[in-house]
């Protein structure tokens, strides 16, 4: 079981994510392909969820957003910024409650503005120190723009 | 101009604290360069032939004496006593060391200024025209929508990793002289039937690799959606925007690939969920915002005083300089003055740390303690009063700052090129030099008239040679410099991309190849007739059959 970064602290993850598109779960909580999890879900025992690549066509599963646990944004590189979009689609536009959280190329100097545009938790990539990169949400006390975080933008709060 | 207040400052600290943190993990070894090179891209660093190179940001131009004083203190303690202004209204130190690079950002902190998001796939410095506030032909000012972008684009949490980079440019007067036609977005301040102020919107201009003349997304957009309406923009562009291919990866591209019609209809219907939202501008917040650009405290002046009108009766050449150096003011009795970076011998845009203090000097002396730094790389003060222009010039001669050759040949528009940057396939600066020292003549240089020359090393297109009425760019032919010549381009209202008369030429070459060109528009030209006007009436023809007659 790896650590990761959950509601601002290192927690043990209980969830497996599975890369590939296998339809044989283990039996526990899983974070699967979207494809695979949309096909496969009912069968399983245990909670699953979806992970998404940069560029999923998101429709498919909004019917299921009120319902999920947890989704997944991929990072394949930290320089993809295409999740911190589908993330602010995902809270903002279709009201995504549960846990969004952050997989792949996740790193420190990336995790303050994940965290601005919706995500909650953060599989920091496995050769770094969550607990070193914890420290990176709080990078910055404000910040100017409207977030996920941030209802109003600076130049409505400070004259 | 813009202060900030305690979140401004807060908010630039603690980027500075940020980048000195990874500025540390990096040379400690905890992170990789291919980890390191994002972050201090957006910090404004880069890694150069030499040494590192740091961009400084001067948004939308505008700074002032106490930060020209700032910028040739850094110039001196971490460099090597000069910096050299940018096409992007920005200044770069070319020698700093990195690990005083956290430094650095410090001490600019210190003055309200800062380098992020100078370079690196996300929005960079917002540029406009570098007489706003005081040109004679402005509708409306564009330095506080200017400013609203600044802060909108500064550390935007979702458009830190765009596909590639993205410049927005914004003009509020009759000539365009922030080349809107050829930015990533161009927006043009305007006023509709019902005399609302908002923008017209163009997208997906840009030079670079594949030069690109925007195309108009909106007509009018009500200033009030400025920034849902760039979020729309933003978030297309970075959900769609190729990142497969660098190359391919700026907005143009994805414009091109979803035609404009396309593109503008997933903007709108983007835009529609955002319209409205909590970013949407009140009054109170445009007035908060254009409450930092009010006019400075003019004196009510007559004009043509007589300390004007008795100097220009004594010395042709300060008449010389009037004529070229100075701009109409829209107060009575004042003139917007540009120095000149671009006397020969001189790399183009590049100044000295006591010149910097020099111009600081000037601008407290005669002009409200007001700079601007135009992207064609010269410096302006834009208040100065007519009765003080004859006195202003003479310091300005003493400083090297007077060369009368605003807006003609020698007033070129140059990167650094090959003798300073990793990209250059060529050298740029002995190129500029070469041609000034050519025309050096002033009479004939004056009577060759306007004529936009624009050199860049490398197809990036740092030196905007695209837009020059003659471009220069600078190619590699098996190891060798070579030089390409494009007639016909143009900023401003009639932008339009040069077009290459024929094979390319070796750097000697150049200085003869030039008189050329400018002999048939001599020979040619009507009476009145500027440089770009002759070649649009005539073509490319007459010059290409000039140039290459001796090489057959």
């Amino acid at each position: 079981m790896r650590n990761i970064i959950k509601n601002g602290q290192v927690t043990a993850d209980e969830w497996l994510l599975l890369r590939e598109e296998s339809h044989l779960w283990p039996a526990q909580d899983v974070i699967v392909p979207l494809e695979v999890w949309l096909s496969a879900r009912l069968a399983h025992s245990h909670r699953s969820a979806p992970w998404l690549a940069p560029d999923a066509d998101i429709a498919t599963l909004l019917p299921h957003l009120a319902d999920l646990p947890l989704i997944a944004i991929d990072f394949p590189a930290f320089t993809d910024g295409r999740g911190y979009s589908l993330a602010r689609l995902l809270r903002e536009r279709y009201g995504y409650a549960g846990e969004l959280r952050a997989i792949g190329d996740v790193l420190q100097d990336q995790l303050y503005y994940l965290h601005q545009t919706g995500f909650d938790s953060f599989a920091v990539r496995e050769d770094r120190d969550a607990t070193q990169a914890l420290a990176a949400l709080q990078d910055f006390s404000d910040g100017y723009q409207v977030t996920w975080r941030r209802a109003e933008p600076l130049f409505k709060r400070v004259f | 101009m813009y202060r900030y207040n305690e979140v401004d400052a807060r908010i630039v600290g603690e980027r500075v604290a940020q980048f000195r943190d990874q500025t540390r993990r990096f040379l400690a070894g905890e992170l990789s360069e291919e980890e390191f090179r994002p972050l201090r891209l957006m910090n404004g660093l880069y890694i150069q032939r030499h040494a590192p190179m740091l961009r400084v940001a001067i948004p939308y131009g505008h700074f002032s004496s106490h930060q020209m004083r700032k910028l040739a203190h850094i110039a001196r303690t971490y460099d090597k006593g000069y910096a050299h202004f940018t096409t992007r209204q920005n200044v770069q130190f070319n020698w700093p060391a990195l690990e005083n690079v956290p430094d650095i950002l410090a001490e600019l902190a210190d003055v309200e200024m800062h380098a992020i998001q100078t370079s690196g796939n996300c929005v960079r410095n917002t540029t406009t025209d570098a007489f706003a506030g005081v040109a004679a032909d402005e509708l409306l000012d564009p330095r506080p929508w200017c400013e609203i972008i600044r802060q909108w684009s500064t550390l935007h949490p979702e458009f830190a990793y765009l596909p590639r980079k993205f410049k927005i440019a914004v003009s509020g007067s009759l000539e365009d002289r922030a080349a809107t036609w050829v930015h990533d977005i161009g927006l043009q301040v305007v006023r509709n039937a019902d005399g609302e102020v908002g923008f017209r919107v163009l997208v997906g201009g840009g030079l670079g690799r594949t030069p690109v003349i925007g195309e108009q997304v909106r007509e009018f957009l009500p200033g009030e959606h400025l920034l849902t309406y760039l979020d729309a923009v933003l978030r297309v562009y970075n959900r769609f925007g190729r990142r497969d291919n660098k190359y391919k990866a700026r907005i143009k591209i994805l414009v091109k690939a979803m035609t404009v019609e396309g593109f503008a209809a997933k903007v709108e219907d983007e835009w529609q969920h955002l319209k409205d939202g909590a970013a949407t501008l009140r009054a109170q917040d445009i007035a908060h915002f254009a409450s930092f650009f009010t006019a400075p405290a003019y004196e009510v002046l007559p004009p043509h005083p007589v300390e004007l009108t008795a100097a220009m009766d004594a010395q042709p050449a300060f008449v010389r300089w009037l004529e070229r150096n100075t701009r109409a003011h829209r107060q009575p009795g004042y003139r917007a003055v540009v120095l000149s970076l671009k006397k020969t011998g001189v790399p183009p845009g590049d100044i000295t740390a006591e010149q910097m203090d020099a111009v600081a000097g000037m601008a407290e002396r005669f002009g409200f303690g007001e700079i601007r730094a135009a992207h064609e790389q010269n410096l302006i003060l834009p208040d100065v009063r007519e009765q003080d222009l004859f006195a202003l010039w003479t310091l300005a001669r003493e400083w090297g700052f007077a060369t009368p050759n605003i807006g003609l040949l020698t007033d070129m528009i140059c990167c650094p090129g090959g003798d300073f940057c990793g990209l250059a396939n060529a050298k740029s600066i002995p190129v500029a030099e070469a041609i000034q020292r050519r025309f050096d003549d002033l009479d004939y240089l004056h009577d060759l008239g306007e004529i936009d020359c624009n050199l860049s090393g490398c197809i990036n297109a740092c030196g905007h040679h695209h837009i020059g009425h003659i471009g220069i760019l600078g190619v590699d032919k098996n190891g060798e410099e070579w030089y390409q010549i494009t007639l016909g381009g143009s900023q401003g209202n009639l932008a339009s991309l040069g077009k290459v008369i024929g094979p390319s030429f070796a750097q000697a070459d150049i200085p003869e190849v030039f008189e050329k060109i400018l002999g048939v528009y001599i020979a040619r030209r009507q009476a009145g007739e500027r440089f770009i006007e002759t070649v649009r009436r005539i073509g490319l023809v007459p010059f290409k059959e000039s140039v290459y007659a001796q090489h057959h």
